[in-house]
C-alpha cells in the first residue's frame, strides 16, 4: 500500500500528469458504451416504411423542439403491458433514426406522444392546442393559441433540409430544391400533390390542418407533425424475433 | 454598488428588448445599449473600492491573492441562486395552476423550465464552482491566480453565456437537449470561456509554491476537463446557416440519446458532484478546523468516482430502444458508484470527529454536515433508481424530479451556502458575518423545504407510476392519463410550498451577505449559549 501511495505522490506533484490521467480515466466509459452504437449491426432494426420528414412535418417538429414539448411529453413507449395498451406498439430505434435531435424525453407530465398520429382529428388537435382545458378539463398544459395566428416561416426550409442532409438524413437534392413547394402543397388540399407523393410516398397526409385556408400557420406545421408521429413503420411486416432484429 | 445594479438591470433589459425586436434597427440599438451599460458596469465593478465603506483594508492588499474576481463571483452566485429558486417556485405553481402560463409564448412551462434548470445548475452552481475554485487553488498553492485579465474574462464571459442562454430560452432558441439547451453559437462561446478557465486554473497550479497539489484541486481539475469533453461532444451540430440560431444535432435517434445522457448524467456527476466535492474537501476541514479524515480514502475516492461515473448515463434509458447490453452496463456501474460516493461521504463526515460539538454553536458547519448527509442520501437513492425493475416504476414520474432536488437543494445548495458564509467575511475582511442567527434561520428553512419537497415528489411519483399500471379485475386499465394528472394537484401544491421555503432561505442569505459586505454586524446572542449558564455537575 505504501508503495502505491508513494507512486501516487508523483501524480500529486505533477499538474500535467494529473490532468492527462484524469482525462484518460474519464474517457474509457464513454468510448466503450457509445462507439459500438455507430458500428454494431443490430442497433437499428430493419423495418419498412421509415422515411425522412416532409418539409411541413419538419417545420412542425422544429416548433415542437422550440416550445420544449419534450419536457412534459415522452416519445418512447416502453415494452410493458400497460404502456403498450395505453400508447401502442413499443417504440423501435428505427422510428427515431432521422431525429436530430432525438425527442424521447424523460418525464410524462402529459402522455407519451410517440404514436399520437391519427388518434385524434385535426380539429381536436387544433382546439386542444388553442385551449387544452376546453377539451381535457383536468389538463395542466399551457395554451398555444398564438401558433394559430403566427404565419409559418417557410423561406429557409430548404436550408433546414440541407442541414439535415449534412448530418445524414437521406434528403435528395430534388427534395431540397422542392422543399418550399412541397411544404405549401401539403398544407393545401387543392394543390397538385404528385411531386410530394413521389418524393415522400403516397401515405403523406395532406390537408388544411388548422382549418384555415388563408395562410400556412405554425399550427398547420405542428399538427401535421403530430398526426404523422408513430404512423410510418409497417408493423405487419416487422419481425421482432428475426436474427437481424435481436439486440 | 447601486450603480452596478442599475447598469446590470439596463443591460439585461436591453438584451431582452433586442432579442424580441421586430425590426433589425431596434435590435441593433438595444444591443448597443446593452454593450454600453454592460461595459460601464464592468468598469465600475473593477474600480469600486469596497474598503471605503468601513475603513477596513481588504485582505487582498496584504495577501497578494487575486480576490476581486472571487468577490464578484460570490455576488453572482447569490444573485443567480435567488433568480433560479424564484423561477423554480413559479413553474412549480404553473403545474398546479396552468393559468400562470399567462397565455404568452415566452412564459409557458416549456420555455421557463430550461430557464430554471440552467439558472440553478449553470448560473448558481457554475458561478459557485468558478468562484470557489479560484479561491481554493490560490489558498492551497500559495500562488496568485495566473493572469488577472483572463480570470476576469472567465467571470464576465460566463455571465454573458448565462444571459444569452436565458434570453434564448424565453425567445424559443433551444436545442431541446436536457441541460444542454443553448444553441450552437452560445455553445461555441462557452467553449472559449471554458478553455480560458482551464488555462487560469492550470496556470495557477504551475505557479504553486507547495510541491503537493491538494485533493480539492484534483476534483476541480477533473470537473473542468470532463465538462469540456462532454460539452464539446454532446453539442456537435450543424447550423442551418451562420446567421441562423437553429442547428441540427450531428447524431440522431438512439445514438443521440446515449450521447445526450452520457452528457446529462455526467453534468450531474462532474458539474454537480466532482466540483462540489472539491468544495467539500477544502471548506469542511477549514470550517471544522480539522484535517481531512483520510488521505488514502481521498485517493481511492477520487479515482474510483471519476472512473465509474462516466459509465452511468444509460440508466436514463432503461427499457427504451437502446440495446440491452448498454442499459445493463449503465445499471451495473451506477450500483458500483454507490461505493465511492459513500466513501466520499464518510471522508467528509469523519473530518468532524472531535469537533462534533461545533454543530451546536456553528450553523455554517451544520449546513455543511447536512449537505454531506443529503449527498449520502441521494447517492444511495440514485443507484437504487438505476436498477431496471425500480426504474420501470420511477421513470417518467416525479420521483426522478424529487431525487434530483434532494441532490441539488440538499447537497449542491447547502454546501454552496456553507462556502458563501465561510467566504463573505473573509473576502471583505469583516470581523464576522452580519448575523449567525440568520444563517440558522436559513438552515432550517432550507432543510424543512427540502424535506417537504422530496416527500411530496416521492408520494406523487410513486402514486402516478402505480396508477399508470393499475388493472381492474376484468383486465382493463383503471385510470385514464388525465386522472393521474388530476391526482397530482395536491402534491404539486405541497412541492411549491417546499420550494418557497427554500427561496425564503435564499433571500435571507442575500440579505445577510449584503449586510456583511457593507460591514454591518448585528448584535445578537451567540449561538448555542443558554440564557442562564448552568454549571455542569
Amino acid at each position: 500500500m505504501s508503495t502505491v501511495l508513494n507512486r501516487h505522490q508523483k501524480i500529486e506533484k505533477h499538474a500535467t500528469l494529473l490532468l492527462v490521467l484524469s482525462l484518460v480515466v474519464v474517457s474509457i466509459g464513454g468510448i466503450v458504451e457509445i462507439v459500438p452504437l455507430f458500428y454494431h449491426q443490430n442497433v437499428i432494426e430493419k423495418v419498412e416504411g421509415m422515411r425522412p420528414y416532409t418539409p411541413l412535418e419538419l417545420a412542425g417538429r422544429n416548433i415542437y423542439v422550440r416550445e420544449g414539448c419534450y419536457l412534459c411529453h415522452s416519445q418512447m413507449i416502453r415494452p410493458m403491458r400497460d404502456e403498450v395498451e395505453r400508447y401502442g406498439h413499443y417504440s423501435l430505434a428505427a422510428e427515431s433514426m432521422y431525429d436530430h435531435p432525438f425527442q424521447w424525453g424523460s418525464k410524462r407530465t402529459g402522455p407519451d406522444l410517440a404514436r399520437v398520429g391519427g388518434r385524434y382529428s385535426d380539429e381536436w388537435q387544433v382546439q386542444h392546442l388553442i385551449d387544452p382545458r376546453s377539451v381535457v378539463p383536468g389538463s395542466v398544459m399551457p395554451p398555444y393559441a398564438h401558433l394559430a395566428t403566427t404565419a409559418l416561416a417557410t423561406r429557409e426550409i430548404a436550408g433546414d433540409l440541407a442541414a439535415n442532409a449534412v448530418v445524414g438524413v437521406p434528403y435528395s437534392d430534388e427534395m431540397i430544391a422542392n422543399a418550399r413547394a412541397d411544404l405549401l402543397a401539403q398544407a393545401d388540399p387543392d394543390a397538385d400533390h404528385d411531386g410530394l407523393a413521389e418524393r415522400y410516398g403516397e401515405t403523406v397526409k395532406v390537408g388544411l390542418f388548422d382549418g384555415n385556408s388563408t395562410a400556412v400557420t405554425e399550427m398547420d406545421a405542428l399538427v401535421a407533425y403530430l398526426q404523422m408521429l408513430g404512423t410510418l413503420v409497417d408493423f405487419t411486416a416487422y419481425e421482432p424475433l428475426s436474427e437481424e432484429n435481436r439486440r | 454598488m447601486p450603480l452596478i445594479v442599475i447598469l446590470g438591470l439596463i443591460t439585461f433589459l436591453a438584451v431582452v428588448l433586442s432579442a424580441f425586436a421586430e425590426d433589425g434597427r431596434f435590435a441593433f440599438h438595444m444591443a448597443l445599449v446593452a454593450v454600453m451599460a454592460g461595459g460601464a458596469a464592468i468598469w465600475r465593478m473593477r474600480t469600486i473600492d469596497f474598503s471605503q465603506s468601513a475603513a477596513i483594508p481588504l485582505k487582498s492588499f496584504r495577501t497578494g491573492y487575486m480576490d476581486d474576481v472571487i468577490r464578484a463571483g460570490l455576488v453572482a452566485t447569490v444573485f443567480w441562486g435567488v433568480v433560479g429558486f424564484l423561477v423554480g417556485v413559479y413553474i412549480a405553481l404553473q403545474l398546479a395552476y396552468p393559468a400562470l402560463n399567462l397565455g404568452l409564448p415566452w412564459t409557458t412551462f416549456g420555455r421557463l423550465r430550461p430557464l430554471h434548470t440552467s439558472a440553478v445548475v449553470f448560473a448558481f452552481g457554475g458561478n459557485a464552482l468558478i468562484m470557489t475554485s479560484f479561491y481554493v487553488v490560490q489558498r492551497t498553492t500559495g500562488a496568485r491566480l495566473w493572469n488577472d485579465g483572463l480570470a476576469w474574462f472567465v467571470f464576465w464571459g460566463y455571465q454573458v453565456f448565462i444571459v444569452l442562454a436565458a434570453t434564448g430560452y424565453l425567445a424559443g432558441v433551444t436545442q431541446s437537449r436536457e441541460y444542454a439547451e443553448p444553441e450552437w453559437y452560445v455553445d461555441l462561446w462557452l467553449t472559449v470561456v471554458w478553455v480560458a478557465y482551464l488555462a487560469v486554473f492550470m496556470g495557477t497550479l504551475f505557479r504553486r509554491k507547495e510541491p503537493h497539489i491538494y485533493v480539492a484541486n484534483w476534483f476541480y481539475l477533473a470537473f473542468i476537463i470532463t465538462i469540456a469533453m462532454l460539452h464539446v461532444v454532446n453539442n456537435l451540430a450543424i447550423p442551418v446557416s451562420p446567421l441562423s440560431s437553429k442547428s441540427y444535432s450531428a447524431f440522431s435517434g438512439v445514438q443521440d440519446a446515449l450521447v445526450q445522457w452520457w452528457y446529462g448524467h455526467n453534468a450531474v456527476g462532474f458539474f454537480l458532484t466532482a466540483g462540489f466535492l472539491g468544495m467539500m474537501y477544502y471548506f469542511v476541514p477549514k470550517q471544522a478546523n480539522r484535517p481531512i479524515y483520510s488521505y488514502r480514502l481521498s485517493i481511492v475516492h477520487f479515482w474510483s468516482l471519476i472512473f465509474l461515473y462516466i459509465w452511468a448515463g444509460p440508466h436514463h434509458l432503461h427499457y427504451t430502444a437502446l440495446p440491452d447490453w448498454a442499459q445493463t452496463l449503465g445499471m451495473v456501474f451506477s450500483i458500483m458508484l454507490w461505493m465511492p460516493s459513500w466513501g466520499g461521504m464518510i471522508n467528509g463526515l469523519m473530518t468532524l470527529s472531535g469537533a462534533w460539538d461545533k454543530l451546536r454553536t456553528d450553523p455554517i458547519i451544520r449546513m455543511m454536515v447536512i449537505a454531506i448527509a443529503f449527498y449520502g442520501m441521494s447517492t444511495f437513492e440514485g443507484p437504487m433508481m438505476s436498477i431496471r425493475s425500480v426504474n420501470a416504476l420511477s421513470h417518467y414520474t416525479d420521483w426522478t424530479i424529487g431525487h434530483v432536488h434532494s441532490g441539488a437543494l440538499g447537497w449542491v445548495g447547502m454546501i454552496t451556502f456553507g462556502a458563501v458564509y465561510f467566504l463573505a467575511p473573509r473576502l471583505w475582511n469583516r470581523e464576522r458575518l452580519y448575523s449567525l442567527r440568520l444563517v440558522n434561520w436559513h438552515f432550517w428553512l432550507a432543510t424543512i423545504g427540502i424535506v417537504i419537497y422530496a416527500s411530496a415528489m416521492w408520494v406523487s411519483g410513486i402514486m402516478q407510476g402505480l396508477m399508470w399500471r393499475e388493472y381492474d379485475q376484468e383486465g382493463f386499465l383503471v385510470y385514464s392519463f388525465v386522472e393521474t394528472v388530476e391526482a397530482m394537484h395536491p402534491y404539486y401544491l405541497i412541492r411549491a410550498l417546499g420550494g418557497a421555503l427554500y427561496l425564503v432561505g435564499g433571500l435571507l442569505m442575500a440579505f445577510n451577505v449584503w449586510k456583511t459586505i457593507r460591514g454591518d454586524v448585528r448584535r445578537e446572542a451567540p449561538m448555542g449559549a443558554s440564557p442562564t449558564a448552568v454549571p455542569a455537575e
